[in-house]
């Protein structure tokens, strides 16, 4: 017979069965390193980052530590990065831009890292104002030009290698870094900028327009001398008769449309055309 | 899947080991509520499908819920019910939940545009297909669902606003534009990245200013366009690509390139120009065709008169001559003056009109 305290005693030696293997198993996630401790004293890397390893491969799973001597500090596996606060550089040329860069890192040495940061914060913290004065030391000895050109690379190069020399000592490995943005900072260079595109439009559209009435002004001309052409040709047959063909048009026109009011004609009777009014000759 | 299917069997022979369930009916019930969780107390027996899985009992209260249920076996069944009995009530209890429970975090239905992650304490252990997969139960096996199929969009500049971006001639444009990206291999999606979509417009708009500054300001807006969609879009895919991040870049869109407003109206007056251009060209096609005409059919009617000139030119000439004079005079004031003695007095006044003097021919 066993007695009616028996669950009670069951779910104690339960509970502290599950207290005790949580103290003793953990699970790693892909996503994390750890460190384990004992009694502070940095014993053993755990799923420690390994470019080599595929994800399934690595050391993530279940590890076992001894319950209460050792603990674990976890540590971020992924790609971190490190947003700067945008900085202004002066160029060669003496122009101002507002950069805002970025970079990509890895914890590496995660026992490095933690010896000598602590915490994946405090590694940003300290690369943020570095990955600022190497980008300020590169973007200054070259002209602003460079910064829209290809050559742009090199310099983001140049950056990574003087920023992952430090991150090396933080136990991190520099993965990337970029400019994010380069802009004009705002007041007079933004508006010289301005300024030069509203000339340059002007200038554009001045030209546009010239060029308009220039191209009308040949049309027109040449239609004016395709038309004396045309008139040459034709009249050219017999200039006489064009006079007196011509004459002819320019008098009716002249004396028999009713816009300048009536016209009034005075003949001499010596007049070609009264030749037979007087009785022909 | 091997390993799954073993724990499958497993299942099948705890089922099978749980046969009584059936036949015990209310009891069974009343210690699948007392052993599910503390929340049972001392109401009515539960169903245990209600439950809320996995909890366990803990504390003083579980104690004295067990307290209850054992107390209230007793009662039901009178003094002779051996309180050792409650033990086994108890553990088919468990027996149950735990199956049902393997049951339900087994199993997982994966949609068709789905992918299923699954870690095995954490560690990644393969990927579900489409269909219903088979995983170790949840606590040892965990599956991640996620939409491969899916297309996402990123719009740059998020909502309205002004995103300045400097070109290769160092003008700036005013550029709104779009990203649409998939997942590619959903394990690197989830382990690579700290933070994948603010990875994904970072490099966007890295990539985009980089390829901007090598256009200028007129391909920007025009011709050259689909040309900086692609190699943003192949640009972008390269640097994520190298930071493994399992993204899938489907396209770049740009969906306006302006100038800033403070200088759009400089580029209005030269799409106005350009209209005032054509204005001046078109009218002076228009005068062109004008006179042409005007100069060929002067011509065709001249040749035309010419033609019966030559003919007979005394008489057409004298013809066209009178028909003139006849037109001119029949509409005319005429006066006709004999030069020699006589003082013509000219009422030029009265008739406001212009007067001809024939000279005469003497």
């Amino acid at each position: 017979m066993i007695s009616a305290t028996n669950p009670i005693k069951l779910l104690i030696a339960a509970i502290v069965l599950l207290i005790l293997l949580a103290s003793t198993v953990s699970v790693v996630p892909e996503t994390r390193q750890g460190i384990v401790l004992r009694l502070g004293k940095a014993d053993r890397i755990i799923n420690g980052y390994n470019a080599k390893e595929a994800f399934g491969a690595t050391g993530a799973g279940l590890v076992a530590r001894i319950p209460f001597i050792e603990n674990i500090v976890w540590i971020d596996k992924r790609i971190l990065d490190v947003d700067m606060e945008p900085q202004q550089v002066l160029s060669t040329d003496q122009l101002r831009l507002n950069v805002d860069a970025y970079a990509r890192y890895r914890i590496v040495d995660p026992l490095r890292m933690y010896t000598t940061a602590r915490s994946v914060e405090n590694v940003s913290d300290a690369l943020r104002p570095i990955l600022g004065s190497a980008l300020r030391n590169e973007l200054g000895k070259r002209t602003f030009a460079t910064l829209l050109s290809p050559e742009r690379g090199q310099v983001m190069d140049n950056v990574q290698t003087s920023l992952a020399k430090i991150a090396r000592q933080y136990g991190a490995e520099i993965i990337d870094v970029r400019i994010k943005r380069a802009d004009l900072p705002d007041g007079t260079p933004l508006e010289s900028v301005y300024e030069r595109m509203r000339t340059a439009r002007t200038q554009e559209a001045l030209t546009i327009e010239a060029d308009g009435l220039r191209q009308a002004q040949i049309i027109r001309a040449e239609a004016d001398a395709k038309a004396a052409q045309t008139y040459a040709g034709a009249f050219g047959k017999d200039p006489q008769f064009y006079d007196f063909y011509r004459a002819m048009q320019s008098y009716r026109q002249t004396f028999t449309t009713k816009t300048n009011g009536s016209t009034n004609v005075i003949l001499s009777p010596n007049n070609e055309y009264l030749r037979q009014f007087r009785g022909g000759k | 899947m091997t390993e799954n299917a073993g724990w499958l069997a497993r299942a099948g022979a705890f089922f099978n080991e749980g046969g009584p369930w059936g036949g015990k009916g209310n009891g069974g019930g009343g210690s699948g509520g007392g052993s599910g969780g503390g929340s049972g107390g001392g109401g009515p027996p539960r169903n245990p499908w209600n439950l809320p899985p996995g909890g366990k009992p803990r504390g003083p209260r579980g104690n004295s819920a067990v307290d209850e249920l054992s107390r209230r076996l007793r009662d039901q069944f009178g003094g002779n019910f051996p309180s050792g009995n409650s033990g086994p009530l108890i553990r088919y209890g468990i027996l149950v939940v735990v199956l049902l429970w393997i049951l339900f975090s087994s199993f997982h239905r994966i949609g068709p545009q789905q992918e299923g992650v699954i870690t095995r304490f954490g560690k990644y252990a393969g990927k579900l297909q489409p269909g219903i997969g088979m995983t170790l139960p949840t606590p040892i096996d965990s599956v991640q669902k996620i939409d491969v199929q899916e297309i996402k969009t990123i719009n740059i500049p998020d909502g309205s606003g002004e995103n300045l971006i400097l070109t290769g001639d160092q003008n700036i444009v005013d550029l709104a534009y779009s990203i649409r990206w998939g997942v590619r291999f959903s394990e690197f999606f989830l382990f690579q990245m700290a933070m994948p979509e603010e990875t994904i417009k970072e490099v966007a708009e890295s990539a985009m200013r980089e390829v901007m500054g090598t256009v200028t300001l007129a391909d920007a807006f025009g011709p050259r366009r689909s040309e900086i969609e692609q190699q943003v879009a192949l640009r972008m895919q390269q640097l994520l690509d190298d930071y493994k991040s399992g993204v899938r870049i489907r396209g770049v869109a740009i969906k306006q390139a302006d100038p800033p407003a403070v200088v759009n109206d400089a580029f209005k007056s030269v799409t106005a120009a350009q209209q005032a251009k054509q204005g001046n060209i078109n009218n002076a096609n228009t005068y062109a065709q004008q006179i042409l005409a005007r100069a060929q059919g002067d011509a065709a009617a001249f040749d035309k008169v010419y033609e019966q000139y030559r003919l007979s030119p005394e008489v057409t000439r004298r013809r066209m001559y009178y028909e003139t004079m006849e037109a001119v005079l029949s509409n005319t004031d005429k006066t006709i003056v004999e030069p020699n003695g006589v003082m013509p007095y000219l009422p030029l006044g009265q008739g406001r009109g212009r007067a001809t003097v024939e000279e005469p021919a003497k």
